[in-house]
This record gives C-alpha cells, sequence and structure tokens, in this order.
C-alpha cells in the first residue's frame, strides 16, 4: 500500500506570528484555538495529516482563508512548514538539501497559478520552454517539447504571441502547459481556474479532465468551489480555519457529512450529480430486470429514464454483476428527500 | 476641512503654545533677540562651547570634525600604500578613459587614426530610427527636432557643447544606473543591508547638488571627469529606490513559478526577477538620465565643459538673449530624453512573424542608414560637418526682444516686485528670523509625538537640534522662509489650477502634459526667466523656486481629486449636492492627504532650487554653500547640506506620516 503513496503529511502546522517553533513547542504541539487567538498567532495550517495516493485527484476544498493554498505550499516547500513532516515518494522533503530540492522540482513538481504566472517578456514558446531552459537543456531540444505540450492544450499557432495577447483562459492553457512541460509525477494546480468567467471555467475543467485522461497524474487541486470539486474530484479534503474537517469522496462528503459545517456546505449540492446509482439503490433487491444501469451511473443521468419506466432496473458492477435494483421510488427518495443522512 | 479640525481638536494648545511663549518672550527678556550682541541661549544657539575652534559657531563643531576627517581620508596611507585619495582619484582615472571613447566618438574624433567625431547626419539619423522603432513617428520627430535645431543653431558652438554635454552623460547615467541596481538588488536579499541603505538613500536625495560637487573637488579634482563622478554619485539614489520597489513588488506567484522550474538563485534573478520588474527599473534608468542632465548642467561650478558651463557664463555676464538660445537646447535635450527614456521603459515585446527583414525591420533600416549616410558623408562634406555660414543665431533679436519686453514692463514689475518685498517677503522672513531654536525643536516634537509616535518625535527633533547646534540656524531660518514664502504662492497656485484641472478629462490631459514637460528641465534653467524679469532679489529667487515647485502641487492635486471613488461621487450627486457642495464637502476632503504629499513634494523640490537660486545671491544656507565650494571647505559643504537635507527630511516625515494617518482614518489604507 505504501508504495501507492506519492505525497504524505503528517501533522503539520504553519502559524504566523512571534516565534512560533517555540511557541507551539511549549503546548505540546497542539495548541488550542483559544491558546493561539490570546498569544496573537494566526494558524494557517493546524495538525493537517493527508496522503496523496498516486494517479488520484485529491481537490483541497475550503474558504478563502481556510489555509488550503498554504498546506498546498508545505506540500511543495515553497513554505516551510512551522511542524510536521512531508514525505515525497518516501523522502523527507523538509531535510531536503537546496540542491535536491531544485531536482525534484524540476524533474517530478508541475504548478499551476491561479493567476498564471506568466512571465511578460517571453513569448508562449519561451515561457512554456522556461522550466527546461533552467534545467540547461539545449534551445532546439527544450522548443521542440515546449510545442508538443503548447499542441497538447490545444495552443497551436500562438507560440510567438506574448502572454498579453491572449485571452485569460487562454494564458491559463500556457499555465498548464509550462506545468507539464517538464513531465512531472505531481501536478499542483492552486485554484487554476477561480479567475476566469464561468463558461471558460466550464471548458477549463473539461480540458483539465481530457488532460488527466491521457497523462494519469498525481494531482493535488485547490479550489474554493464546491461545484468544481465535485466535478473532478476522486477524493476532496474539506478545510476550516486550518484544519482538514473531513476526507472522502465526494458521495461520502454528502452522505455523511462530518461536521455541521461540511453538511452545510453540501446542502444546497443537486444530489443527482452525485450521488450514483450504487450509492442509493436497494441493496436486498438483486434480481436480474429487462433494463440494467452500471453502479457507477450518476442519479441525474439516469433518473429520467427510470421515472418514464414503469418497472425495476438492475445495478450491474463492473463484472455485469447485479448487485442491486433501482425503481422510482429510490429515485424520488434520493432526489427529494431532506434528511438522508440518519 | 473638517478633518483638519478633528486631528487638531484639542491639542492646537499643546502644539503651539510653547512655541509661542518662547517666541514672545522677546519682548520680556532683555538680550533675546537677534539684534543684541550676546543674544539669550535659548533664542538663538551659542556658540562653540567644546573648546571653540575659532571659524565656526556652532556650538558643536561638526564642521571642524567633518574637515578633520576628510584631511585623515586625504593623507592617512592605508596599509602605507595609498590614500583613501589616491583611491579615488584612482577611479576617476578609470572612469576617464570612458570618457575619452565617448568624448572621442561624439566630437573629439581619433586623431590618432585620423577620424573624425561621428558626422552630424548619422546622430540625427540615428535618433530618428530609434524614436520610430520606440514609439513612432511624434517621438522620432521630436528627436529629428531637438538635434535639427542643435546643428542649425551652433553659431556660438552649441553643437559641440552639446555633444560634450552627451558624452559625459553616456558614461555617467550607464554607471549610476548599474551601481543603483546592484545596490537595490542586494538590499532586496539582504534585509541587513536595506535597514543601512534605505536612510542614506534619504539623505542622500535631499543633499543639495552642491554638497556633492565640493566633496568631489576635494577627493577626485575638478573637470569632466570630476563632474562625471560628482553626476553618478548624484543619479543613483532613485534606481536603487525604483530597483528595491520593482523587486519587492513582483508578485508572490510569479517567484513561486520560478521556483517550482527549479530555478537556481542566479536563475531567479536573472531569468524572473530582475524581467518581471522590468517597467520600474526602466522608469530608474529613466530617472536616472534626468537626473544626469539636471547634475550636468550644475557641475558646471566644478569646470564641467558643456552646455552647464556656457550657460553660466553668460548668465553671469547677464547675457540673457545667448544664455536663452543655451537654455532651448537644453531644455529641448531633457525633453528628448525623458520621452526615448520612458518610451523605452514602456516599451513592450512586439510579436514579428515572417522573413528576417520583416522580422527586425529597424535592424535593417539601421543597417541601411549607416549604410546612405557613409556614401553621402564620402560625397559631401555638407553632411560631414555642418558648414559654419549655414548656422544661425537668434541670440542679438532676443536680447532686443527681452530687453524690449523687460523695459515696457519694467514700472509694473517693480512694482510688483516691491510690493511682494514690502508687503509679503520682508515681513515673513522678520518673523522666521525670529524663531527661538528651543521653541522650534518643541514645536516639531509635539507634533510628532502628536502624531503618535515616540520615534517620530525624538528623531525630528534630533534633526532640528542638528541643525541648531551646527551653527547656521539663522541662515537656516532664512532658507525655510524661502521655501515656506515659495509653499504659500505654490499652493496659492496650484491648487486651484489643479481644481480646474480636474473638472474636465480634456483640462487634466493637458495640465499633465505641460507639467511633465516642466519636470524635464533641469533646475538650473529656471533662473533665466527669473532674472529676466526681476534681475536679481529674493522676488526673482522666489520666481524661480515657485515655477520649478508648484508642478507637484498642482499634479497632487489633481490626482487626489480625480481619484475620489465615482461611487461617492455619485451617491452625493443623487443626494443633491451643487458641483460646489461636491467640491468642497466631498471632493477636496478626499484628496486632503494626496494634496499634502503633494505640499510635501513642493517642500522638497522648493529646497532644491533654493540652493541653486543662491547663485542669484540670497543670504541663506545656499550662500555659505557657494562660499564653501570657492574655498573647497568640504566640512562645511558637508554640514550645511546635511543641515538642508534635515529641513527636507523633518517636514517629510511629519507631512507623510499626518497623510498616512488620514488616509486611514478615510479607510483608503489599512
Amino acid at each position: 500500500m505504501d508504495d501507492q503513496i506519492k505525497i504524505s503529511c503528517s501533522n503539520i502546522w504553519k502559524l504566523y506570528g512571534e516565534n512560533p517553533e517555540k511557541f507551539l513547542k511549549e503546548n505540546n504541539n497542539n495548541p488550542s484555538t483559544e491558546q493561539l487567538k490570546s498569544n496573537k498567532y494566526i494558524p494557517a495550517v493546524r495538525d493537517a495529516s493527508i496522503d496523496v495516493k498516486t494517479g488520484e485527484i485529491l481537490v483541497i476544498m475550503g474558504l478563502s482563508g481556510s489555509g488550503k493554498s498554504t498546506l498546498l505550499r508545505c506540500m511543495s516547500k515553497l513554505i516551510q512548514p512551522t511542524d510536521g513532516q512531508v514525505f515525497f515518494e518516501g523522502k523527507d522533503l523538509l531535510k531536503a538539501s537546496d540542491k535536491e530540492l531544485i531536482e525534484i522540482r524540476r524533474h517530478k513538481m508541475g504548478m499551476v497559478f491561479q493567476h498564471f504566472a506568466l512571465l511578460p517578456h517571453r513569448t508562449v514558446l519561451q515561457n512554456v520552454a522556461f522550466p527546461l531552459e533552467v534545467q540547461g537543456i539545449e534551445p532546439i531540444k527544450r522548443e521542440d517539447r515546449a510545442k508538443e505540450v503548447i499542441k497538447l492544450v490545444g495552443l497551436e499557432g500562438r507560440e510567438k504571441y506574448y502572454p498579453r495577447e491572449l485571452s485569460g483562459g487562454q494564458q491559463q492553457r500556457v499555465g498548464l502547459a509550462r506545468s507539464l512541460a517538464v513531465g512531472p509525477d505531481v501536478w499542483f494546480l492552486d485554484e487554476p481556474f477561480s479567475a476566469l468567467d464561468p463558461l471558460i471555467r466550464k471548458e477549463m475543467q473539461n480540458e483539465f479532465l481530457r488532460l488527466q485522461n491521457m497523462l494519469k497524474k498525481t494531482i493535488v487541486f485547490i479550489t474554493h468551489d464546491f461545484d468544481e470539486a465535485i466535478r473532478l474530484a476522486d477524493r476532496i479534503a474539506i478545510m476550516y480555519e486550518g484544519l482538514i474537517v473531513q476526507v472522502g469522496t465526494p458521495e461520502e462528503l454528502i452522505t455523511k457529512p462530518a461536521t455541521d459545517y461540511v453538511a452545510e456546505f453540501t446542502k444546497d449540492i443537486p444530489r443527482s450529480k452525485l450521488l450514483n446509482a450504487e450509492s442509493v439503490m436497494n441493496n436486498d433487491d438483486k434480481k436480474l430486470y429487462d433494463n440494467t444501469v452500471n453502479c457507477k451511473e450518476k442519479i441525474e443521468k439516469i433518473a429520467s429514464k427510470v421515472l418514464k419506466s414503469e418497472g425495476s432496473y438492475s445495478v450491474i458492477d463492473e463484472n455485469k454483476k447485479v448487485i442491486g435494483s433501482l425503481s422510482k421510488k429510490e429515485i424520488i427518495k434520493a432526489l427529494f428527500a431532506e434528511d438522508k443522512n440518519e | 476641512m473638517n478633518k483638519i479640525k478633528t486631528i487638531f481638536k484639542g491639542k492646537f494648545l499643546f502644539i503651539f503654545g510653547p512655541f509661542f511663549l518662547l517666541w514672545l518672550l522677546r519682548y520680556i527678556v532683555p538680550n533675546y533677540t537677534i539684534s543684541s550682541k550676546t543674544p539669550h541661549w535659548a533664542y538663538i544657539p551659542p556658540k562653540s562651547c567644546l573648546g571653540g575652534c575659532g571659524s565656526i559657531d556652532g556650538f558643536i563643531p561638526f564642521v571642524d570634525w567633518t574637515n578633520a576627517l576628510i584631511q585623515f581620508l586625504r593623507k592617512y596611507e592605508i596599509f602605507g600604500l595609498f590614500t583613501f585619495r589616491d583611491f579615488t582619484r584612482g577611479i576617476a582615472n578609470y572612469v576617464d578613459k570612458f570618457l575619452d571613447f565617448t568624448e572621442a566618438v561624439l566630437h573629439k574624433g581619433f586623431p590618432s587614426y585620423e577620424i573624425g567625431p561621428l558626422p552630424w547626419i548619422f546622430i540625427i539619423t540615428l535618433t530618428v530610427i530609434l524614436g520610430f522603432y520606440l514609439r513612432g513617428w511624434r517621438l522620432a520627430l521630436l528627436g529629428g527636432t531637438c538635434f535639427a535645431y542643435l546643428i542649425l543653431f551652433s553659431k556660438r558652438g552649441i553643437w559641440e557643447l552639446s555633444m560634450k554635454s552627451l558624452a559625459a552623460i553616456s558614461v555617467s547615467a550607464p554607471l549610476a544606473a548599474l551601481i543603483g541596481l546592484c545596490l537595490g538588488i542586494l538590499a532586496v536579499k539582504r534585509k541587513r543591508f536595506a535597514n543601512f541603505l534605505w536612510p542614506m538613500l534619504n539623505i542622500l536625495q535631499s543633499l543639495p547638488h552642491f554638497s556633492y560637487l565640493i566633496l568631489v573637488v576635494i577627493f577626485v579634482g575638478i573637470g569632466t571627469k570630476a563632474g562625471v563622478i560628482a553626476t553618478v554619485i548624484f543619479a543613483f539614489p532613485p534606481m536603487a529606490r525604483l530597483t528595491i520597489l520593482g523587486l519587492q513588488n513582483i508578485s508572490q506567484e510569479i517567484k513561486e513559478a520560478g521556483v517550482m522550474a527549479g530555478c537556481t538563485k542566479w536563475q531567479m534573478l536573472f531569468k524572473v526577477e530582475i524581467p518581471a520588474a522590468r517597467s520600474p527599473i526602466m522608469l530608474g534608468i529613466n530617472q536616472v538620465i534626468m537626473q544626469c542632465l539636471a547634475m550636468i548642467v550644475i557641475a558646471a561650478f566644478i569646470g564641467q565643459p558643456g552646455l552647464g558651463h556656457d550657460l553660466l557664463i553668460r548668465l553671469q555676464g547677464l547675457r540673457l538673449g545667448e544664455a536663452f538660445e543655451i537654455g532651448v537646447a537644453v531644455v529641448l535635450i531633457a525633453i528628448t530624453l525623458d520621452r526615448y527614456s520612458q518610451a523605452l521603459a514602456l516599451k513592450e515585446p512586439e510579436r514579428r512573424e515572417g522573413n528576417f527583414v520583416k522580422r527586425n525591420p529597424y535592424l535593417c533600416a539601421t543597417f541601411f542608414a549607416i549604410i546612405i549616410c557613409s556614401i553621402l558623408v564620402f560625397l559631401f562634406p555638407f553632411f560631414n560637418e555642418y558648414p559654419k555660414e549655414l548656422t544661425v543665431s537668434a541670440s542679438v533679436y532676443l536680447d532686443n526682444a527681452i530687453k524690449s519686453f523687460t523695459r515696457s514692463l519694467f514700472v509694473p514689475l517693480g512694482i510688483f516686485r516691491d510690493w511682494m518685498l514690502i508687503y509679503f517677503l520682508m515681513p515673513l522672513k522678520a518673523v522666521f528670523q525670529s524663531m527661538p531654536w528651543t521653541g522650534v525643536i518643541l514645536f516639531v516634537g509635539a507634533i510628532g509625538w502628536k502624531l503618535g509616535k515616540m520615534r517620530l518625535a525624538l528623531t525630528v527633533m534630533l534633526f532640528v537640534f542638528f541643525i541648531a547646534s551646527s551653527g547656521y540656524w539663522v541662515r537656516a531660518m532664512i532658507t525655510l522662509y524661502m521655501v515656506f514664502a515659495s509653499l504659500v504662492i505654490c499652493a496659492l497656485i496650484g491648487i486651484p489650477l489643479g481644481i480646474w484641472a480636474s473638472k474636465k478629462e480634456s483640462r487634466t490631459k493637458l495640465v499633465l502634459n505641460i507639467c511633465d514637460i516642466f519636470q524635464t528641465f533641469p533646475s538650473f534653467i529656471y533662473l533665466l526667466p527669473a532674472i529676466m524679469l526681476f534681475q536679481i532679489s529674493d522676488v526673482s529667487a522666489i520666481f524661480a523656486i515657485v515655477i520649478y515647485s508648484s508642478i507637484p502641487m498642482i499634479r497632487y492635486t489633481v490626482f487626489g481629486l480625480r481619484n475620489v471613488p465615482q461611487h461617492i461621487i455619485e451617491a452625493s450627486i443623487t443626494s443633491g449636492c451643487t458641483e460646489r457642495q461636491l467640491l468642497w464637502k466631498v471632493k477636496m476632503p478626499l484628496a486632503f492627504p494626496e494634496i499634502i504629499l503633494g505640499a510635501n513634494q513642493t517642500l522638497m523640490f522648493a529646497l532644491f532650487m533654493v540652493m541653486i537660486a543662491g547663485f542669484i545671491g540670497t543670504v541663506d544656507l545656499s550662500q555659505e554653500i557657494f562660499r564653501a565650494l570657492s574655498f573647497s571647505d568640504g566640512g562645511k559643504g558637508l554640514i550645511i547640506g546635511l543641515c538642508v537635507a534635515f529641513i527636507g527630511l523633518t517636514a517629510d516625515r511629519l507631512l507623510v506620516e499626518w497623510s498616512n494617518q488620514m488616509k486611514k482614518k478615510l479607510g483608503f489604507i489599512n
């Protein structure tokens, strides 16, 4: 199991204030909210432990100021955490030398930023080739590679443009291309689509999913938009005031919210978008009916056909095995029930 | 206006009380005033009490100490090898090598290779192409006009003089820019160095030009290389400042992008940080060039040949027509240099695709222009050396015009001048001269303390104490009077003009453009109209100061008024404000912090100009500094310079803090 874990964070603390290390030690590495407040420390991340599995999309979700960006920066060691440990492929990042860090960043990590962070004096091609350039790869090679990635994100023909000549969506495509240029294992995305218009955002989310289907990276994705989180995530970690409140699949968050805060978040989410056949089916009825649906199918997609038909549907898993059934009753309950969580 | 009241509510007595009490003592205590032979110690700072070194009146002999230090630096041999002065002169000799080259290119030629200087046609053509490249035909036209004027009016050698000045600038500007850039980078990377550099920059930027000149004369000597060195020292601080600001203002994300790409420290600096801060750094270069030009003109006082030198001689001889011709040349060069370097700062890289010529049109144009010019120069001597017969000079007509102009205005101008002197300037001067130093210290301290900072209060009190103890108290007060009088007039002109200009977009543009142009002139130029109109008197000095330093007053007023948030204005209009109510009840109170900053800038400009106005005979600190210059008295020059700097810094600290607090109260900043 261990080799499946790409990044492992344990007990990460990031406090702002005077001599936070000493303060943490004095309070047994676990000061309370009151202690923090009365000593005028600002906690950005508190005791965060989380593992990122190889090949998954982990979305860290929270409102502004909840510490999600800080946690991401601790993972890439852009910020030195006050306390805690970060293991990247089993290597202790916080003990790595500057040289080792540079090597890791040059080959294993890619990062996309909220405001794109493109270098204004470089063309699209030069921006994308930048991470290769600082590695010292020769011009022809790096430009070929850059062109490849630019094609991948659909910006062919714009190689010689300057960032200011591009729209926001196109600029972020450049950002995506730059972060992919070195072929990293881990892809950090810090609210990559938050600065874009809603329509463009949707388009970029699709683009992102398309890329991920091809590339299968390990992804840590930050967002404050719960809809976005649900669309993209394999697992979601919800943060509140520096704490990780809950980690789980989208379904788990909706069906079993750990706290009222999470429940408040998930309340307005249309359940049909989130719940799949498996999570609402009748487990006892394992008969094979004429019609079948896949267990991973979202309710949104199957609701209308179940409601229109008279009989029940069988729910089958990947091996075509019947694991339950769906009738109108279950669908209606899933769509309209107010208190699904007992 | 209510804002001012609230800030001072109940504090008025606290701030002005002690000052007035001490001031009123002159009517009660005998021997208290300046007119008595041994004035009271609380009124005029007593003379030396530390053993008295004779020449200096200060009760702390700063001047003697400084001179002792200078002597030490001149005489003491480090490791028994060379003195500090040898070191500085050594550097100067290196600078001289660069200077030899630029001078050879621009006006001396290379006699040993039998090559003449660059023919004028090259200089004009290349300037025009550069103008096209940087912004377009308007800039090209400006550059072309400038050099065409220089060559056309070179009957009295304006072309050669300009080339001399430009040769000096083309050495000093890159040097100053490089030094400023390095110091700026170092300050950003090393916090401790920044803590040292900031106050140094503050003082360096408020020292008057002449303090530098005197020290340079001592450590380098006189002539062109000394002028260049003085210019470099004078011009690097804005570059350092803008580099620091530029590097600090790079967005965090861009830096993180650099780190995540795996940049080493040097890659970060050269590939990410400096390019990302390109615009502010280039603006720094613009500032450096303008400072260089201003200083090169003033360096005439230490024998720097060039436009400044001839301008100085013409002014001293009151040959105003000729002076005017040179003045126009200086102004044209100033505007051209300013616009070109600004265009360079704002230049964005352009995307060009196609073959080599299409991708590099200006490179090719330059190449062809050089070929064509070379052929022309080869075939026609006209293009090599502009014939003297074809040059013109309007100085005779100008002289006559100026004479008849001043003659026809002699009576009204005379009446105005006398009226100003008798009813405004003389009484004001008397007030300032009679200020007791103890009272002034308490006064600034009280303001500083009321602005809420003990540290601020102590700093400004220390500044004032330095001035008092250095022995130049009365002179400093006269300087302050000139500055204050100018400030009042500037406010009377600048604020109404700013209000008028802020009413309409078109007016704003017009006024700001005029401000831009006026601001590029080297300050020395403003003496020209002042002498023309008011001969030699306090009025002409103040006239020169006022034209030079009302620019920031206007600029900040316009800025403050135009930056009042649109929604507040709309809310006021819908509440039924008349135009007048809108101005006085809404816009002015909100713009007031900016106007205070404008007043602060005006004060700084005025201080600089007062020092230059010493040239036309005022009796304040500037006269002393001119004396120090003629005796090469480095200690005196530096200490007076520091007095001037501290006047400026005292006002600056208090006004900026005041403005910031008002902005905080209005919620503009947190």
